[in-house]
């Protein structure tokens, strides 16, 4: 069995789609027919089979097309991954739980195998077989965030807890949603959060930052962010503002459906045990308004979503300039009927 | 969230007396399995069924976190206590099967700092005993002063000089043998860190030390653990479940909470994690705050009380559970 991994560009031709097996296990962020903020955390068990929770990190059809993207992003701009030099250790804690994490959810693409702190590591998709001693940086080719992260869907951001706060001391970021970590490195919570409107007010992150910094070993906790992204373009970074920034006066009515997306970040938090770190992956899904309106509930909500979205909100998300004939492709696709609770297609 | 920590099945592997105080337990996992890697500093609440009534007490790990085959703590014997530590060092025998949580670190080590500078006074040894293990493992740079009563009660001070020679100092206060903090802490190398963990008058003293000679507080980090006091029994209304409940002389008010079958959150139950804090609906009557959860302003507020630590004396107490 095992997963088919598509061959597919998330840059120049864009050749990125979904199987309609991903179609329908895509995490649609939207359980009523409104949004609004909320401390929308739960906690980050295995979900049922065929969802993107049926492993508590996601490999998916996508894995070596993303893994190759990454590498790209790499190559051009080096400080996408950074770590300041006491964050070392929590590597190590990163690179243990992803390759347990990796081995067990997929053990027909992964196989970890310890003797101590001989490890052996063999990544299948990407023809990685490597040995190396846990602990010793100079037994494998980068550092042990980078290493791993080069083989882990989705962003990374390892945050140091100290003071109170949580500080964004490491990361690995190449597919993120207009946020730099060359910008961010070394801030806390609230410092990178400042942008963020409306939640202030609401006393959002004082909240959520009480709980992150709870969070416990064995315990670790989930929530889903949104955006939009005109083509599957994974690096929509503020460095490479300049070559996806214009794309959003691109859409028209006749491309709605191939070009807009629906960007999805499914953001998990997990307590690192010998670092006493957390580790914060933001993992990206990407679906095109073509694939998403195959499923007749999500076409519906959505445009009651998009239609009714606060201004503030808007215009943070990147929407403003395409909105209006988004709203109008999607409302042909309403009639108007009730829409059944929950998140998934019925 | 559901409550406190993961759980681990665990059972006692050995029990060793350290000195005429304090015993050290031996931990492993009943199903033979790795016990979850941890971080110096960390701790675990045992559970102990002691007749009808379940005590949670937190206890530090004090092996090394890069041996997860085991866990050990040590429990220096209270003989005015709640009865926690008496119950561990009478009726916990090797064979027996407890239940422990996760470990949580709520003292854990700045890992920034160029110098770990660790102030220890008696049973506040141990979680030093796993951060220096952790240290020692990664070539770090720290120093123990530890103060003891006298040296057959200076527990693990031999086995410290031996792993760490002159990286510890020892202290005996029958030998009127002091800490000189005031020059320890102004002859520091720039991007030390300081660790104090022992009775809450050391802690206080190195605190207000370490301020009034101009070390910012981001770099003093301190283990406060408060054990629940006993106190007169008391009468609490919880509005949210319903229930009137009697808090024992024994009992802390989080304990009689819990007998009751509601579930607060919990991690330290010490009085300083924040998690239990608990909204005052209605009082009549004085409180007794013992935590160091809350600003002295709730405290006087009278709004707000964290169960884990904290009493109540006088006619009613409504709270919001």
């Amino acid at each position: 069995m095992g997963i088919t991994f598509r061959k597919e560009t998330f840059r120049d031709d864009f050749t990125f789609r979904n199987s309609p097996e991903h179609i329908r296990r895509f995490p649609f962020p939207f359980h009523e027919d409104s949004y609004m903020y909320a401390v929308n955390i739960e906690p980050h068990v295995v979900g049922p089979k065929g969802s993107v929770l049926e492993n508590l990190i996601d490999v998916d059809e996508h894995y070596v097309a993303e893994m190759q993207d990454r590498a790209l992003v790499l190559a051009e701009d080096p400080l996408r991954c950074q770590s300041l030099p006491h964050m070392t250790l929590a590597g190590w804690d990163l690179l243990e739980l992803l390759m347990e994490q990796q081995a067990l959810g997929y053990p027909e693409h992964f196989t970890l195998a310890r003797d101590g702190d001989r490890w052996r590591w063999i990544n299948r998709p990407l023809g990685i077989d490597d040995t190396f001693t846990f602990g010793d940086v100079s037994t494998l080719p980068y550092g042990p965030m980078e290493y791993i992260t080069r083989q882990s869907q989705g962003d990374f951001c390892i945050l140091d807890q100290r003071d109170g706060n949580l500080w964004m001391d490491a990361g690995m970021v190449t597919t993120q949603a207009d946020w730099s970590l060359d910008f961010d490195i070394g801030m806390n919570f609230f410092e990178w959060h400042a942008p963020v409107p409306l939640a202030h007010e609401k006393g959002i992150f004082t909240r959520a930052l009480k709980f992150l910094t709870n969070i416990q070993q064995g315990k670790p906790a989930r929530r889903l962010n949104w955006t939009m992204t005109i083509n599957p373009r994974l690096d929509t970074s503020p460095e490479n503002y300049h070559k996806w920034g214009p794309d959003r006066t691109t859409v028209t009515p006749e491309n709605v459906g191939e070009k807009v997306h629906l960007r999805v970040e499914l953001q998990s938090f997990w307590r690192l045990p010998r670092s006493n770190g957390i580790v914060f992956p933001i993992r990206c899904y990407l679906i095109k308004m073509d694939e998403l309106v195959t499923q007749p509930k999500w076409a519906r909500r959505l445009h009651r979503v998009i239609r009714d979205l606060p201004e503030e909100l808007a215009n943070y998300k990147g929407l403003t300039r395409y909105r209006p004939t988004l709203v109008e492709w999607l409302s042909k696709l309403d009639d108007g009927s009730p829409t059944s609770p929950g998140f998934g297609p019925d | 969230m559901s409550t406190g920590t993961t759980k681990l099945d665990v059972v006692v592997s050995d029990v060793v007396p350290v000195n005429e105080l304090v015993t050290r337990f031996h931990f492993r996992r009943r199903d033979g399995a790795l016990l979850p890697t941890f971080s110096g500093g960390a701790h675990v609440v045992a559970e102990m069924r002691d007749g009808e009534r379940t005590r949670l007490n937190p206890y530090s790990l004090m092996g090394s976190p890069l041996d997860t085959r085991e866990y050990t703590i040590s429990v220096r014997r209270d003989d005015a206590g709640r009865g926690g530590s008496l119950f561990m060092h009478r009726h916990v025998r090797p064979g027996a099967e407890m239940v422990i949580s996760y470990p949580v670190n709520l003292f854990s080590l700045d890992l920034r700092a160029r110098k770990h500078l660790m102030l220890a006074g008696g049973i506040g040894i141990t979680p030093f005993m796993a951060q220096t293990a952790q240290l020692a493992a990664e070539g770090g740079n720290f120093e123990l002063h530890y103060t003891c009563r006298t040296a057959s009660l200076g527990t693990y001070a031999d086995v410290l000089r031996e792993r760490y020679d002159r990286r510890v100092r020892l202290y005996h206060d029958d030998r009127d043998e002091r800490i000189e903090l005031d020059r320890l802490l102004s002859s520091q190398p720039l991007g030390t860190h300081l660790y104090v963990c022992g009775p809450s008058g050391m802690i206080d003293w190195v605190r207000d030390r370490a301020a009034a000679l101009g070390w910012p507080a981001e770099t003093v980090h301190f283990e406060h653990f408060a054990a629940p006091q006993p106190g007169a029994p008391f009468d609490v209304t919880l509005a949210v479940s319903g229930k009137t409940i009697r808090v024992d002389e024994q009992q802390s008010l989080l304990e009689a909470i819990e007998a009751a079958g509601v579930d607060p959150p919990y991690l330290c139950r010490g009085g300083v994690c924040g998690q239990c804090e608990t909204n005052v609906i209605a009082h009549d009557g004085k409180f007794i705050h013992n935590d160091h959860w809350l600003s002295e302003e709730e405290h006087r507020s009278c709004r707000k009380i964290m169960p884990c630590v904290s009493r109540f004396e006088g006619r009613s107490l409504v709270l919001e559970r």
